[in-house]
């Protein structure tokens, strides 16, 4: 097998050295009757070529070559090539959590730039070194507010991520930690009234995101100031992190449970992404996860560690913070270079440009069907209204190797025939053109029959 | 002073500060396409909620950050450079054919929500990869949602908790060994279970008479690492199996010590009924300097309605898809699928090894534990004699007679080279020095690192200061770890 470095001749040495016959007198601790007799069925050994087509094989199954409109909690953008040449760096690839801080500065060291940097952009004065993503990190943030005010009652909006809403769920059941919902208003926003009805002296803290699931920048100070009137924190879900480089972050929040896949992470299919959580200073001992801090060593020399460790498991057991040990931090790593890359200006002209995109988009799409929620302020994503099924209109695309809008029916059933639209500087003019052109019923080849239609939907 | 033994040596090292310290207005290692659709005012676009400034962000070029991040690498310690014997942690090598594979562009590029009709190639990962687990499980059904090892922890639990309360009879708490891992507490506290603590026995194993007598009705489950974390089979697993089955109990198996197992035994044959894997650990995919990890969890077919949604299902047309109708189901524990692009890597290592290899991979990792503890047998003390499979526990007994601690022997062996093993672990050995080699390690490193251990214990009985201010070559000495925690710097800030 070629990952293992013996020879037989070395097998035999090491087992003469241990004082054995054969291999299997290592396996004698279990009991025999336990003891599998047969090959695993699994695939036969391949060659690396073999496993190399096999996987090509499957991308080619995988959408390989469409033009995608989908956004909802994962985007597409463009991945600087030096993150990877970077971080396929076997220091950084092989190595283990950063317990022995002596030969460990490179990851303590960059863990501490994205730190640093994850404050500038959220606004916040400390954040974590990653959690698994921003649907877990949400639920995490959400359990810290209600350590931090002894209150255990949460209201979440209707606009969060609806993913985002079923992980905290589950993860609420069994804190004792009762949930309510707030519904959002005409223009896409969280309804006000509905959250000053619905707030209450037990209500830990409010869960938001913005921009929102539709893509809707959320009146953050608004809801502050209602949560905070209340003695309640404000948790803000961050899902397109490349927003922050035109959007005003959510600077009155108390705890930011971000996504930061937009920045350098590959779609992937859905993960690994890097969810991170910052907040206040004050906070800090209720975060959950790892933090880099900086000290000196015996010669005053600047370093790093991870600090702070009474929080967390390994230390505290049954009464950490949390049970997360392994966290996301490879990932972490592309959306610190992906950071540095793109930088004070960059990050600004970048978001700039989806800006531009989908409002063309969104012009353009008004043109066939109705744009909810254009009355108040968005990012890069969009919610269009049409007569048809957006199934049926998808089904069109298809062939024309486009995904289009995600269908909300299954999310949103009082929004009818709805799909969220996504635009990023990938996107281009003629695709959002072509696009359009499918929407548009009357350029439609022929009406699509309702078995096609169904078969798009799954 | 000079590194120790033939395995390290003096390598030029170049400094390297913070990168907003490179920062200067105007440096970019950007440039954006120009645009194809109209420009837009983003003041009247968003109005208030427009941002002017994007604080202390960096500005720098693409050779200051190639050359940044390609020094900071140059101070991490790797498997790439050497043997990583933290016990527990199974520091394997990653295959590069893992790496290439996830890259390929419609699994990199493929998104979680594009239709299943062109999504068949993830599917058919991730029904390949679940096959082959379940049989080197020897369970009924898995998921791979879970995001890490604890993650898994917390499904299994939640899924636990559903079981019993279908029952009919909800119960209150967990038994949980003093040898095991701290996310296992951790983790049952997080789904409301009260932890109660199982003594070990003389030889290291699970107290049976102890387990006996705690076993109750209100007992939910035994979360039970096996091996356990001083690199001990569990010899009376039937019986601990029984004894929980007998009163309506379930047995959770922590598979952090799979790599001791594949190919040899099954859990799912000698009596668990639910269990996490850690792909990161025992099929190859990169610690990546703390994560991403991926923490699938298998189980047997009576916990097969409590499974998170979504679940992947063959469909009368033979596509795959996703049903996400599971009215038992103890929900979504993560969005989207879980780490898929760790699914990929974990899979080609299977297909590397096929089922000969992987038998071939568990043989070793057995046979170089036994070999280390042969080797320092007699110069560390071993508190528990029972046999070793992947791992060994040592302890400081000796060298602490000298004011030498683990941590100390730990820091000293940096100098000759290596990555220190996993200190002050597991709980029930004070002073522990836990060793796993895995099977990545060749005879020629090994006896490297045993000379290494044998030359460092002699230096404690001669000069104990040697090992007490160790590391003595790496570019920073021990770090005051106590005023980092007291005085928190958590984030550069520009200078006043």
């Amino acid at each position: 097998m070629r990952y293992l470095p013996k020879s037989p001749a070395d097998r035999d040495a090491m087992l003469k050295a241990i004082g054995l016959r054969s291999v299997d007198e290592l396996f004698a601790p279990i009991p025999a009757e336990y003891r599998l007799n047969r090959d695993l069925k699994v695939p036969r050994q391949m060659a690396e070529s073999e496993i190399v087509d096999y996987f090509r094989q499957r991308s080619r199954e995988n959408g390989e070559g469409y033009t995608s409109f989908l956004g909802a909690g994962a985007y597409a953008h463009y991945r600087p090539v030096i993150i990877d040449s970077l971080i396929s760096r076997g220091e950084f690839l092989t190595a283990y959590t950063p317990y022995q801080a002596e030969i460990s500065q490179g990851t303590l060291q960059s863990i501490f730039e994205f730190q640093t940097m994850i404050c500038e952009l959220t606004g916040m004065e400390v954040a974590n070194a990653s959690m698994y993503d921003g649907s877990t990190a949400a639920a995490e943030a959400v359990m810290m507010a209600v350590r931090l005010t002894g209150r255990r009652s949460v209201i979440v909006a209707r606009s969060l991520h609806p993913e985002y809403r079923e992980v905290l769920a589950t993860y609420a059941t069994h804190q004792g930690m009762p949930l309510s919902i707030a519904g959002f208003a005409n223009d896409g926003r969280l309804n006000v009234g509905e959250l000053e009805k619905s707030i209450t002296p037990e209500t830990a803290c409010v869960l938001i995101q913005s921009p929102n699931f539709f893509g809707t920048i959320e009146d953050v100070a608004a809801i502050a100031e209602i949560a905070h009137k209340n003695g309640a924190l404000l948790v803000v879900s961050i899902a397109e992190a490349v927003s922050l480089g035109i959007v005003e972050p959510p600077r009155q929040a108390d705890i930011i449970a971000m996504e930061a896949q937009s920045f350098g992470v590959p779609l992937g299919f859905g993960g690994p992404y890097c969810g991170v959580i910052a907040s206040r200073d004050k906070f800090v001992r209720q975060m959950p996860g790892r933090l880099v801090g900086q000290t000196v060593d015996k010669q005053g020399r600047r370093g790093f560690v991870l600090t702070l460790a009474t929080r967390e498991q390994h230390i505290r057991r049954e009464k950490a913070t949390s049970n997360i040990c392994t966290n996301q931090a490879l990932v972490a790593l592309m959306v610190n270079i992906f950071m540095n890359v793109y930088g004070k200006v960059g990050l600004k002209e970048l978001a700039k440009q989806n800006l531009a995109k989908t409002a063309y988009a969104a012009g353009q799409f008004a043109k066939h069907g109705k744009i909810l929620f254009s009355n108040a302020p968005r990012f890069n994503e969009f919610v269009v209204q049409t007569e048809e099924d957006p199934q049926a209109i998808n089904g069109r695309l298809l062939k024309r190797q486009i995904v289009g809008g995600l269908p909300l029916k299954k999310f949103y059933p009082e929004l009818g025939n709805a799909a969220l639209w996504c635009c990023t500087e990938l996107t281009t003019r003629s695709a959002i053109d072509a696009a359009v052109a499918g929407v548009a019923k009357s350029e439609a080849p022929a009406p699509s029959t309702k078995e096609e239609a169904e078969e798009v939907a799954r | 002073m000079k590194p120790t033994g033939p395995k390290a040596t003096l390598h030029v090292n170049q400094n390297e500060g913070l990168i907003f310290e490179k920062s200067s207005a105007g440096k970019a290692a950007w440039k954006l396409p120009p645009l194809d659709v109209p420009e837009v005012d983003a003041a009247k676009l968003l109005g208030a909620s427009e941002r002017k400034d994007l604080g202390n962000m960096p500005e720098v070029s693409e050779i200051e950050i190639i050359r940044h991040f390609t020094r900071l690498s140059t101070w991490n310690y790797a498997i790439d450079l050497g043997m990583y014997p933290l016990g527990s942690c199974t520091m394997k090598y990653n295959p590069r054919v893992n790496e290439a594979v996830a890259r390929v562009e419609g699994l990199a590029n493929g998104h979680p929500y594009q239709p299943e009709k062109i999504s068949q190639g993830a599917l058919q990962i991730l029904k390949t990869l679940s096959e082959c687990l379940i049989d080197i499980t020897g369970m009924d059904a898995i998921t791979l949602q879970p995001a890490a090892g604890a993650h898994g922890e917390m499904t299994g639990l939640l899924m636990v908790r559903a079981y019993h309360h279908a029952q009919g009879r909800p119960r209150k708490k967990i038994l949980i060994p003093d040898s095991a891992h701290g996310t296992n507490p951790a983790t049952a506290a997080m789904v409301d279970y009260a932890v109660e603590n199982l003594k070990s026995d003389s030889r290291g194993m699970v107290d049976i008479a102890a387990l006996e007598a705690q076993m109750n009705e209100d007992v939910a489950a035994l979360m039970l690492t096996n091996p356990n974390t001083l690199g001990v089979f569990e010899q009376q697993i039937h019986k601990i199996a029984d004894i929980l089955h007998a009163k309506g109990g379930l047995l959770y198996m922590d598979g952090a010590n799979m790599n001791a197992l594949v190919g040899k035994v099954r859990p799912g044959d000698f009596g668990v009924d639910v269990m996490h894997l850690n792909l990161h650990k025992t099929f190859s995919t990169p610690h990546g300097g703390g994560g991403p990890g991926s923490g699938p969890v298998a189980i047997k077919k009576k916990l097969e309605p409590f499974l998170p949604t979504p679940v992947l299902v063959t469909r009368a047309d033979g596509s795959l898809g996703f049903e996400y109708n599971r009215p038992q189901s103890v929900g979504r524990v993560r969005a989207f699928y879980g780490n898929f692009g760790m699914f990929v890597r974990a899979l080609a290592y299977i297909q590397a090894n096929g089922p000969d290899g992987l038998r071939q991979t568990t043989e070793d990792a057995v046979l170089n534990a036994n070999y280390i503890r042969k080797g320092l047998e007699g110069t560390y003390d071993l508190p528990y004699t029972t046999p070793t499979m992947h791992e060994v526990v040592f302890s400081d007994k000796l060298q602490a007679k000298k004011g030498v601690r683990t941590m100390d022997i730990a820091k000293r062996l940096i100098d000759y080279g290596f990555h220190p093993y996993t200190t002050a672990f597991p709980l029930i050995v004070p002073g522990a020095l836990m060793i796993e080699p895995t099977e990545s390690e060749s005879k020629e490193e090994m006896d490297l690192f045993i000379d290494a251990m044998k030359a460092i214990a002699e230096e404690v009985n001669e000069d104990p200061q040697i090992a007490l201010n160790a590391p003595h070559s790496t570019r920073v000495s021990r770090l005051d770890e106590t005023a980092a925690a007291r005085k928190p710097v958590l984030r550069w800030k520009p200078p006043a």
